[in-house]
């Protein structure tokens, strides 16, 4: 047997790089009370309204956005023309079954529940989490944090609860980190937003363990297209992580989310995914903080699966002494582009920011990273490093680095390096040789690759990430 | 019970054949070293037998304890019972070498069962100590930035976990200090037992000081051209390649 790139290209081994998704490949027949129909107008837009009994305000941002989607072009000047690909007439951007999220697993409907003990979910909320919730399509379906943080005064809800129950608090920030016109993914997230969560947490709690929303994909021609707005007053500190994941479809899926966090005077926000799609699902995804005065916003993003993911997490420094951090981890396989990257925008003095990111290319998986780090002239003390290190295993991959850092002023320090490594057809057979397969040698080298990476995860998700690569690599043995 | 090797031939991708008919029997309990000059096959041939798929086999088979060997994946081949010590060992970045280790021999346990982490330390730290090696080397990535001497110590270490059935030590003496020679020998020679073929390839005499071979071969041009004792190896120390070459050319 031997390890040609050119062997990885048969079906039998595009199926076998499949083989992983065991876990999230399943679902269940489709029990939607209210379904918003194929394609997009704006009767889709009032359904969508109707049926969450959106206020008013709510309807005309819709509305509005709406109207910059359809008139923003499609993004294929710079990103892949893959984007061409999706057909917005047969997706259907609203399916629930009218329920509110249940505060307790015993109320959820059984396949719902089911879907969550299959994913680990209530487990992991019994382990180690602060709270939980769980969107099942386009609504959550559990909601729960434990009691004591709603005595501090803490907020976990749906995005749908907090628009309007919290709406004092939720207003003034929506759309204010990422406007409507950011670009076509996010106009389009927030005409239908649904799901997602709302997280506040009051000045100076500090939140010992973690809080996670697991969005989960079960019908077929859906887009899911959760909205999440995560405000820390001043000296908070939280831990927010989101996992992902849908069966394989014979059409593709889409997700399109948007995520705002504010990091007020000295908060600290972290904000983990670990994405496994299937390699069908569009993943287009707006993610962006604000850090004020010495707040640190983390985005800690691993993307594993999809068809195409397009996600550039960033933080807009605005107060002095602000910290941005992105440190991400992307693995494409056979059939998969994963265009990821950061956006880095120095805006106060004395600010700093961080980029680590690190892809991997299996078989005819593309990885391309954007940066942009930007720190404009009348500033003074602003830092920025950025690292991009990739890995290619067999030459039919394919990498890219687009880095973009604008620094003008001369008070400022920025760093840049990039790196592209390979795991060669002697560092696999020195593995092998001492009794590793294929597989589990490619698999060694991905994790020895990532190691540094993954102690930033908390342990729990980094033996989950451990354990994707491993069914990854297993799977693209050819 | 023993490690065979018969009328082996095997060539570059480019069709440039390489070994020209090798054979050699190494049976269990018994030291064999193979000299030669540069060019001559000698790490063609461990490479060969380990698996490696720079070199297609045009003829010939290699057989462990009766059983085909070539047949096997390179893994294969090392969960049966075959170790090749590396002249060069390949650096693997991030993964520490207990975990290298520790991997290497989770994937000879049945699917399921799970290394006893504590047995494991404790047989590593008791071969570093033998081997004379720092309690760091655990932490450090496997060959990353390890010095010459270091990596052959390592590939040693990597072997006596492993407790293959037949060794294959290719070149393990070459960049070495006098010392670590010594340190080096010290854990072949604590390898030695009647359930286990070693394999030797050299330039020089000076590693046989230090592990004394039941049995000397002698390769020129793809094949073996003389097999002898110990008294072979000082035989060649004192007159050199040439006067083999020749007479392998008059036997032939």
């Amino acid at each position: 047997m031997s390890y040609d790139a050119s062997s990885t290209l048969d079906l039998e081994t595009r199926e076998a790089i499949d083989i992983d998704r065991s876990k999230g490949d399943f679902s269940f027949p489709e029990r939607h009370k209210y379904d918003a129909g194929r394609g997009l107008t704006e009767k889709t837009v009032h359904y969508i309204s109707d049926v969450k009994d959106d206020p008013e305000w709510v309807r005309e941002f819709r509305l509005k956005a709406l109207k910059v989607f359809q008139d923003k072009p499609m993004p294929t000047h710079w990103a892949t023309k893959d984007l061409d690909n999706i057909d917005f007439d047969i997706i259907r951007y609203y399916l629930s079954d009218g329920e509110k999220p249940k505060r307790s697993w015993d109320e959820v409907p059984p396949e719902v529940l089911e879907t969550f003990e299959r994913l680990g979910i209530p487990e992991q909320e019994r382990a180690f989490l602060a709270g939980v919730e769980a969107q099942y399509d386009s609504e959550a379906s559990y909601s729960n944090m434990k009691e004591e943080l709603t005595k501090l005064g803490v907020i976990f809800v749906n995005s749908t609860e907090g628009l309007k129950e919290h709406e004092e608090i939720f207003r003034p920030w929506f759309g204010k980190v990422i406007p409507t016109g950011d670009n076509k993914f996010s106009a389009l997230n927030s005409a239908v937003f649904s799901g997602g969560s709302f997280i506040y947490i009051p000045k100076g709690v500090k939140l010992k363990q973690p809080l996670q929303a697991y969005f989960r994909i079960n019908s077929e021609n859906f887009g899911q297209f959760e909205r999440t707005l995560i405000i820390a007053d001043e000296g908070a500190e939280v831990m927010y992580m989101e996992g992902c994941t849908a069966p394989k479809f014979e059409t593709s899926t889409l997700h399109s989310a948007v995520v705002e966090l504010v990091a007020l005077k000295g908060a600290k926000i972290q904000y983990v995914t670990v994405q496994n799609w299937s390699s069908n699902v569009f993943n287009l995804v707006t993610k962006r903080g604000l850090a004020m005065e010495d707040a640190e916003v983390r985005w800690i993003d691993c993307n594993i699966g999809s068809r195409l993911t397009m996600k550039y997490p960033g933080v807009i420094m605005k107060g002095e002494r602000a910290r941005g951090e992105v440190i991400s981890i992307a693995l494409a396989n056979t059939g998969q582009h994963q265009d990821t990257g950061a956006k880095m925008i120095h805006a106060a003095n004395n600010t700093t920011s961080n980029v680590v990111s690190k892809s991997i290319s299996v078989g005819e998986g593309r990885s391309t990273y954007r940066g942009q780090v930007h720190i404009p002239k009348h500033l003074k003390g602003c830092k920025n490093n950025t690292e991009c290190d990739a890995l290619l295993i067999n030459s039919h991959s394919r990498t890219d680095t687009y880095p973009a850092i604008t620094v003008k002023g001369n008070q400022h320090a920025t760093q840049h390096e990039a790196s592209v490594s390979q795991v060669s057809e002697d560092m696999l057979f020195y593995m092998q040789q001492r009794g590793l397969s294929e597989g589990q040698a490619m698999s060694l080298a991905v994790n020895g690759f990532i190691n540094d990476l993954v102690r930033e995860f908390p342990m729990e998700y980094s033996v989950e990430l451990k354990r994707l690569i491993d069914l990854e690599m297993e799977g693209s043995v050819g | 019970m023993s490690l065979v090797i018969t009328d082996l031939h095997a060539t570059l991708e480019d069709g440039t054949e390489i070994l020209k008919g090798v054979s050699l029997e190494i049976p269990a309990g018994e030291v064999h070293a193979i000299m030669g000059p540069n060019g001559s096959g000698k790490s063609t041939l461990s490479k060969v037998v380990a698996g490696h798929e720079s070199y297609v086999v045009t003829g010939g088979s290699v057989t462990l304890d009766g059983v085909d060997v070539l047949e096997m994946d390179i893994d294969e081949r090392s969960r049966a019972g075959i170790f090749l010590a590396f002249q060069y060992p390949h650096e693997v970045p991030g993964v520490s070498n207990a975990n290298f280790i520790r991997a290497a021999l989770q994937a000879r346990l049945p699917k399921g069962e799970e290394l006893d982490a504590v047995a494991y330390y404790k047989d590593l730290y008791t071969k570093m100590d033998l081997l004379e090696m720092d309690r760091k080397f655990t932490a450090r990535a496997v060959n990353e930035g390890f010095s010459g001497g270091e990596k052959k110590r390592n590939e040693i270490l990597q072997m006596m976990m492993l407790d293959p059935k037949y060794c294959i030590l290719d070149e393990t003496d070459s960049g070495l200090d006098i010392d670590a020679l010594k340190i080096v020998a010290k854990g072949v020679n604590a390898m030695r037992s009647p359930d286990r073929g070693i394999l030797m390839i050299t330039h020089y005499q000076r590693l046989l000081d230090y592990i004394a071979p039941d049995h000397v071969h002698v390769m020129a041009a793809g094949k073996i051209v003389r097999s002898g004792g110990p008294e072979l190896a000082l035989e060649l120390e004192e007159k050199g390649y040439d006067f083999l070459k020749e007479d392998a050319l008059a036997s032939a």
